[in-house]
């Protein structure tokens, strides 16, 4: 097995223009479970994180940007008046050892159905910015994610980093598992609340192959809610949660059953929505 | 060749030895019976100096690897094991064609072979096993197998194993027990029924199966292996080698963690078979996933209950079938059985008693011994129905069960009187008489921390959305080994001087040290026996006769019986011996001259005073005991019958916070009452209980291997899921000490009631809050949230 120890972006890019199926290792947290399993036999690796500059992240001005090797650890510390949403997503990852060693970079290319932090980002419509012996190129979420655990990523391609525009407003991070903390979602709801474009975005995980933005619903509760005074009638947030849980497309697993997780879209878009009024 | 270990220390050495200051120090009351003195091993382990199976390591060792079936149920049309036997570092590939000996094995029944030869019966079922140079090797060799499986249809309802064909020669049904007692005609005027489930639990302990076999000049062979009880092992693996006993020397290797998953044979026998193969050390080593395939789990239940009471509360009967999933083979389903219908209807006075149990084999993965051993099933059968029948009476559940608490002397369902201790109405107002906590708004309890709400980390519940419950469970069980078992353990205990100057004792007692403590027992035993300081433990291994299982909650009762006699007989032989030395007159009435007190031989009128040194005068003392409980017979046709030794009693009382839209739960507290007898460690107890209640408190709300159609879906610690620090209440705890006649030192086991009725408490308690009829462990969040209360078992 090769594997190459790059300590910057352009080493990482070259190590990988040499090996372009070389498999990339960001954290860890998903990649080694899987080769424990036998499910993975990687032959070439491209260890990312000595890459010290993928460890950034910026707040400054109206763009969010977060380095691929951002640690949940550090979104739950750093980021948590930045980004509320994500820290509190990040929160529900595993176990602290785990959120020391799992990337936002990684969750995104693990791209899970599962992934904690891909419904927040896909609400905030971030851009994936993947890098390149060739350069760079973006790729909004919705159309790097293909399917379950599928991806545009090119071979020679990693991810350096995700952007999104900075939104004023509450954000929200709602996750059911059977246990109560270090649990993979049964299913999860991120919620951010433009307040300046007057749009709520939501997005749920686990209950499609990608993470769900139910944009019936989101277009029918921007629309109804008194913005001024932050508020909706008591039906109208009914209305929202029943349109979000139409719009879930679950399976049953061994995890859960897919009416318990449509169930629970519903629960948790009242719930986010409630807690995003008052707030 | 003996093998080193990773880390430096040995299992159960003293971190430190320290010399103890010399002739005036007072007597160790600190460390003695009664107190809580520490673990020898609990510095190491916290330190991660600790050498478990897993650290087993010897120069030139190969790693063997196990080969598993896909399928639940399938026919080996062939096994080809050409390529793998072609990759470079590939040292064996071995088949069912290669055992020796007895091809089958099995703790009650060899019925279960060391590899399929034509038969699949469990996914995940062994089917070669392959040794190399390297573990990633060995992985590539056992892929290269090439095995030819014709599928077959799985049977996997074992109600509709009852009556299939045969799966196995030895059909399928392990046993079908009755017990009829009392006027089976009798009526109350109140009756409930109800039918009940329970989901197949893992032990699901942190240490995976580990060993290390090294073959012997004389063509046996030496394992290291982490088990609860080497003797039962050395005996199975010496069959199917093929060898005779005193060949297969087995040695106790740091362990992880038990709770009956190691009672079976897991690895024991393929790696003694590689290492004889290739006459080189080797070491197996399961993955977390590999675990879940490799050792019993506990039987999934459906029982329906029917019980008849007075108005006053009173019960008159109790009727209920029992229907366990064996699984593919039978391991010890016989016995735990037995205690499912036993303990059929808790502790109560039941007069008359209709029970019917079955335990049955299907295609599901193989059930066996877990903590609780029968009586945790039932328990949830028999608590969901006080509860039920509380409710029909308009009684308070806990006043229905203090007016059927059984005491001392009352008749059990299978005739036995209990002549032991049994304080259940003190269990039980023991565990209600802890406050109940405070709201979670109310004053006093500090800032508001939504960590600790139901859904925990994931914040999905606000206070409004939560509801609370309170739930109550009485459960019991029998400690030791029933039905006739010959039931013994052997120690030897000896004293001599130490390099220093110092007396030492040591003790030779093959118990294995599984996590509960015997270790720290044995050594508090020799010292208040001895007076002595110093107590070494010798690595507990097959050179000396058998301790029997850590089981059953036996160890303190059985072994530390042994270590006691021992060290009696070593305190007389050392009596003797002074005696003699000095002149002390006549046999018999000489020994009452001389007494050992304080660490101090001790003439009683005053002629002379010698420390344990003087005492020994460089002569070493040891003694070898064997300790045996009361005998018990058999039951009858009728299911009656003086089965048991022992029980031990425990009451608890949960409350929960329920998110019922959403259908999760955070337990809060749990109080409880425990029938110890005597606390011979009161820390130990604590732990325990505690970890007893986080067993308990897992099967109520999450812990299930999700089977379908035979195959295992979630096996892996993500899938399966334990408790975590969050999941785990307050636990109060009270120990009710009223010695046992007959124990030593009136000590009865700890280990398993704490698992037995927290499970139903926890689910009254889920009950009380949502109203939902929860008929069926674990309770899941759909079951909550939708509303399926599952179960609708009658039997026939």
């Amino acid at each position: 097995m090769t594997v190459a120890r790059p300590t910057t972006l352009d080493e990482a890019v070259d190590a990988l223009a040499a090996m372009p199926d070389a498999q990339l290792l960001a954290g860890g947290t998903d990649f080694m479970v899987e080769v424990n399993f036998g499910h993975r036999r990687p032959t070439e690796v491209v260890a990312l994180r000595r890459v010290a500059e993928l460890r950034s992240h910026s707040t400054d001005g109206d763009e969010i940007v977060l380095g691929a090797n951002v640690t949940y650890s550090q979104l739950q510390t750093e980021l948590a008046e930045a980004l509320p949403g994500l820290a509190a997503a990040a929160r529900t990852v595993g176990s602290p050892q785990i959120r020391n060693a799992g990337t936002i970079g990684g969750n995104v290319g693990t791209a899970s159905p599962a992934g904690d932090t891909l419904p927040f980002l896909a609400a905030v419509e971030a851009d994936v910015v993947l890098a390149s012996a060739g350069g760079t190129r973006c790729l909004p979420l919705a159309d790097f994610i293909t399917g379950a655990k599928q991806t545009a990523i090119l071979p020679g391609e990693l991810i350096s980093e995700v952007r999104f525009a900075d939104v004023r407003g509450p954000q929200q991070f709602l996750k059911v598992g059977t246990r109560n903390a270090m649990v993979i979602s049964i299913a999860c709801c991120a919620m951010v609340v433009d307040i300046d474009r007057r749009r709520v975005r939501c997005a749920f995980g686990s209950v499609a192959a990608r993470p769900l933005r139910p944009t019936e619903a989101e277009d029918f509760i921007s629309e109804a809610l008194d913005w001024s005074a932050l508020d909706a009638e008591a039906d109208a947030v009914d209305r929202f949660a029943e349109l979000a849980a139409g719009a879930a497309e679950p399976i049953t697993d061994h995890r859960g059953t897919a009416e318990y997780r449509r169930h629970t879209v519903k629960v948790m878009a009242r719930r986010a929505l409630t807690r995003s009024l008052r707030a | 060749m003996t093998p080193q270990h990773v880390s430096a220390a040995a299992p159960f050495a003293p971190a430190a030895p320290q010399a103890p200051p010399r002739r005036d120090r007072k007597r160790s009351p600190g460390r003695g019976v009664g107190t809580s003195s520490s673990r020898p091993d609990g510095i190491p382990k916290v330190k991660g100096q600790f050498a478990f199976s897993s650290d087993l390591w010897a120069d030139g060792m190969l790693w063997g690897r196990t080969l598993r079936s896909p399928h639940p149920a399938a026919r080996i049309r062939r096994v080809d094991t050409e390529a793998a036997r072609r990759i470079p570092g590939v040292h064996a590939v071995l088949t069912a064609d290669d055992v020796p000996g007895e091809p089958n094995y099995g703790l009650e029944h060899p019925d279960q072979p060391v590899f399929a030869s034509n038969v699949i019966r469990y996914h995940g079922e062994a089917v070669a096993a392959v040794a190399a140079d390297h573990p990633e090797i060995a992985w590539r060799a056992v892929q290269a197998i090439e095995v030819d499986y014709e599928p077959t249809p799985a049977v996997v309802d074992p109600e509709v194993a009852i009556d299939a064909p045969p799966l196995h020669p030895d059909g399928n049904v392990f046993r079908h027990l009755t017990i009829r007692h009392g006027d089976l005609e009798a009526a109350g005027e109140v009756t409930v029924e109800g039918s009940y489930a329970v989901g197949m639990q893992d032990q699901a302990f942190l240490g995976p199966e580990s060993g290390m076999a090294i073959p012997g000049d004389d063509g046996g062979v030496d394992l290291y292996i982490s088990t609860q009880w080497l003797h039962v092992d050395r005996d199975q693996v010496a069959a199917c080698l093929g060898l005779p006993p005193g060949q297969v020397r087995l040695t106790l290797s740091g362990i992880g963690g038990a709770f009956g998953a190691r009672e079976d044979v897991s690895l024991q026998v393929h790696v003694c078979l590689l290492a004889l193969r290739t006459g080189r050390a080797v070491k197996m080593l399961y993955s977390r996933e590999e675990s879940f395939f490799g050792h019993v789990h506990r039987h999934p239940a459906r029982m329906w209950y029917r019980h008849a009471a007075t108005k006053a509360g009173e019960l008159v009967k109790v009727e209920a079938r029992l229907l366990l999933d064996g699984g593919a083979y039978a391991s010890s389903s016989t016995a735990v059985i037995a205690n499912a219908a036993c303990f059929s209807c808790g502790p109560y006075r039941v007069p008359n008693a209709h029970i019917d149990a079955w335990v049955v084999r299907t295609n599901n993965p193989p059930c066996g011994a877990m903590r609780g051993f029968g009586a945790v099933q039932a328990c949830f059968g028999h608590e969901s129905q006080m509860d039920k029948l509380a409710a029909a009476l308009q009684m308070d559940p806990v006043q229905l069960r203090l007016r059927n608490a059984l005491r001392s002397g009352d008749e059990l369902i299978t005739g036995q009187r209990i002549t032991g201790t049994a304080p259940v109405r003190e269990c039980i107002e023991a565990a209600v008489a802890h406050p109940l906590p405070p709201d979670a708004g109310s004053e006093g309890r500090g800032p508001y921390d939504p960590l600790l709400l139901p859904g925990g980390a994931g914040r999905t519940a606000d206070h409004a959305d939560v509801r609370r419950g309170v739930g109550f469970a009485v459960g019991f069980k029998n400690l030791m080994y029933s039905e006739g078992f010959d039931d013994f353990s052997t120690a030897a205990v000896r004293l001599e001087e130490g390099g220093d100057g110092e007396p030492v004792a040591t003790v030779h007692c093959a118990a294995a040290e599984v996590g509960q403590g015997f270790v720290t027992l044995a050594q508090q035993i020799v010292r208040s026996v001895l007076g002595v300081d110093r107590v070494v433990l010798r690595a507990a291994d097959t050179r000396v006769g058998s301790a029997g299982s850590t089981s059953a909650s036996r160890q303190t009762w059985m072994s530390g019986g042994a270590v006691q006699a021992a060290a009696l007989a070593v305190r007389d032989a050392l009596l003797e011996q002074v005696a003699e030395a000095r002149g002390v007159e006549v046999q018999g009435a000489r020994r009452k001259l001389l007494t050992l007190r304080d660490g101090e031989v001790v003439h009683v009128e005053g002629r002379f005073r010698l420390t344990l040194t003087e005492a020994l005068d460089g002569r070493p003392v040891e003694e070898v005991r064997e300790y045996r409980h009361a005998p018990t017979m058999p039951l009858d046709a009728d299911g009656q019958g003086d089965a048991h030794v022992s029980y031990a009693f425990a009451a608890h009382r949960a409350v929960v916070d329920v998110d019922p839209d959403l259908g999760l739960v955070r337990v809060l507290q749990i109080t409880t009452g425990q029938d110890v007898g005597k606390a011979l460690n009161p820390l130990q107890v604590t732990g325990q209980i505690e970890g007893g209640i986080a067993q308990g408190l897992g099967l109520a709300v999450m812990e299930e291997i999700v089977v379908d159609g035979g195959r295992i879906r979630n096996p892996s610690f993500t899938d399966y899921l334990i408790p975590t620090a969050l999941d785990m209440p307050d636990v109060q705890a009270t120990l009710i000490e009223q010695p046992e006649p007959g124990a030593p030192f009136g000590a009865k086991g700890v280990g398993e009631p704490p698992t037995i009725s927290s499970t139903p408490a926890v689910v009254s308690a889920i009950r009380a809050a949502t109203g939902i009829d929860l008929r069926r462990v674990p309770v899941r969040p759909d079951d909550i949230a939708l509303g399926v209360t599952g179960s609708a078992f009658s039997a026939k």
